[in-house]
């Protein structure tokens, strides 16, 4: 067995793995001749969709930070406990005065865990004053990792935040494999906490999951793996929950450190690009989203994010956000965005299709 | 080394039968698509059928692809297993029930 089979309790920044450069790591992605498939390019432009343009920017994603309290073998930002990088105050303050005067609607705020940030809290509460829908991906075990954070399902509740958590099955075994040993059982039981505040029961408190397979091979059916996950969590733990979205994982950072130590990342890009949809090409999320990076650079989406590929427009910081000249640019793709165009799509928001 | 008779790449050439009789060729995998489009069964209950009798028949291309179609549409180790407990329970129960034959055979041929 490869050594895939062990835990990895640090990023690959700290063990110094040579995947912790995006030199590296473009490298591999942009070999595609190898691996007998496809430029990502060359299928979008055998339908008319390169370049890709952006059709709007409805989701500013805003990444407050790498730090995590987990360390999960497919994280695609190689966050961790380790990782000190998160947003200063003034960033996101610049985020606020962009926001304030922008028609953008929806502000998604992801990690590592953003509740780590010092200032996450007051970032969620100005956000909410801008009345903007605020999404928050929780990890879950953040809410019992430490009790100044078991009040988040209420402070959540305050600002009808939209909770959006992992979890890539309904038993231990796969999602520890994935999460962590003990993962499981902590996620079952921050979900009866925000259960227990009315969260994912029906109302206006959203709480919506994210299934992502624990290994080299594709999500199926969302609406089937929704209804297994309904009736399992509800059977076993009379837990609730809003709706299931299925993630495909791309091949970025530690995903991409799984799919080369367990030698599966040519099948598994072969089986991405076979599984091209042009209709979900068309539907893919970064042509409605704008990224901003823990430092404020701006990206396409979170993958681009982490693969530090910078929005190819003269203003690429958010001290600098000209959103005419954002919505005219061209967005940077490679063959990691296949990931995003297999089957019935990907996104931060499951299928697209 | 001696050349594997069974390489998993073959697999993906799985389509390039047509080539010999594509008029077949079509109608079979028309079947095949529409006998794993989801009906009274799921998907998953479909390919954990489909795992149990790829062990049944022995193909390791089956043995592939239903493991990983398993997986895909949810299903999970224990549900995978059971169903190979199934077929393991079928198999030795068909070799086990023709003891009802051996035993008529003795008691016909014995005093």
């Amino acid at each position: 067995m490869t050594s895939i089979t062990k835990e990895k309790k640090t990023s690959l920044k700290y063990r110094a793995h040579e995947l912790s450069s995006n030199a590296v790591q473009m490298k591999i992605l942009s070999d595609n001749e190898s691996i007998g498939i496809k430029a990502f390019d060359r299928a979008l432009k055998e339908d008319s969709l390169f370049p890709l343009k952006p059709t709007g920017i409805d989701i500013f994603q805003v990444n407050v930070g790498k730090m995590c309290n987990q360390v999960c073998k497919h994280c695609h930002v190689d966050a961790g406990p380790d990782r000190k990088e998160i947003m200063t105050r003034e960033t996101m303050q610049a985020c606020l005065d962009v926001l304030k005067t922008s028609q953008i609607s929806t502000v998604d705020l992801t990690g590592g865990a953003p509740e780590m940030n010092p200032n996450f809290r007051w970032f969620v509460e100005e956000l909410s004053a801008l009345g903007k829908h605020v999404i928050v991906r929780c990890n879950l075990t953040i809410i019992l990792a430490h009790k100044k954070y078991n009040d988040l399902p209420e402070f959540f509740k305050k600002h009808k935040v939209e909770v959006v958590s992992s979890l890539p099955y309904f038993a231990a075994r796969r999602t520890d494999a994935q999460r962590g040993e003990g993962v499981f059982e902590k996620s079952i039981e921050a979900l009866k906490m925000l259960n227990a505040v009315g969260y994912g029961t029906g109302g206006d408190l959203k709480l919506n999951l994210v299934y992502n397979p624990s290994g080299a091979f594709l999500p199926g059916d969302q609406n089937s793996l929704e209804q297994e996950f309904k009736t399992k969590l509800k059977d076993g733990w009379n837990l609730t929950f809003d709706q299931l979205f299925a993630i495909t994982n791309l091949p970025v950072s530690r995903f991409l450190e799984y799919l080369v130590a367990s030698e599966n990342y040519a099948d598994y890009m072969v089986e991405l690009a076979n599984a091209y949809n042009p209709t979900a090409a068309a539907e893919v999320m970064c042509r409605n989203t704008i990224s901003v990076g823990w430092d404020g650079y701006l990206y396409d989406c979170d993958f681009n994010q982490m693969l530090e590929l910078k929005v190819a427009a003269n203003s690429t910081h958010i001290s600098d956000f000209k959103e005419k000249e954002l919505l005219n640019r061209t967005i940077v793709v490679n063959q990691h965005c296949y990931g995003c165009t297999a089957g019935a799509g990907s996104s931060c928001g499951g299928t697209v299709v | 080394m001696s050349k594997p008779y069974y390489v998993d790449s073959d697999l993906d050439k799985f389509g390039k039968i047509g080539e010999w009789n594509k008029e077949l060729a079509d109608k079979f995998f028309s079947y095949y698509g529409d006998v794993f489009a989801p009906g009274a069964l799921s998907v998953r209950e479909k390919s954990l059928i489909a795992l149990a009798v790829a062990h049944a028949v022995q193909c390791p291309y089956c043995i592939d692809a239903y493991t990983t179609e398993s997986l895909k549409s949810g299903a999970d180790e224990e549900q995978m297993m059971e169903a190979l407990h199934v077929t393991a329970a079928i198999r030795g129960g068909a070799s086990l029930v023709h003891g009802v034959q051996m035993m008529n055979k003795a008691k016909e041929i014995s005093m």
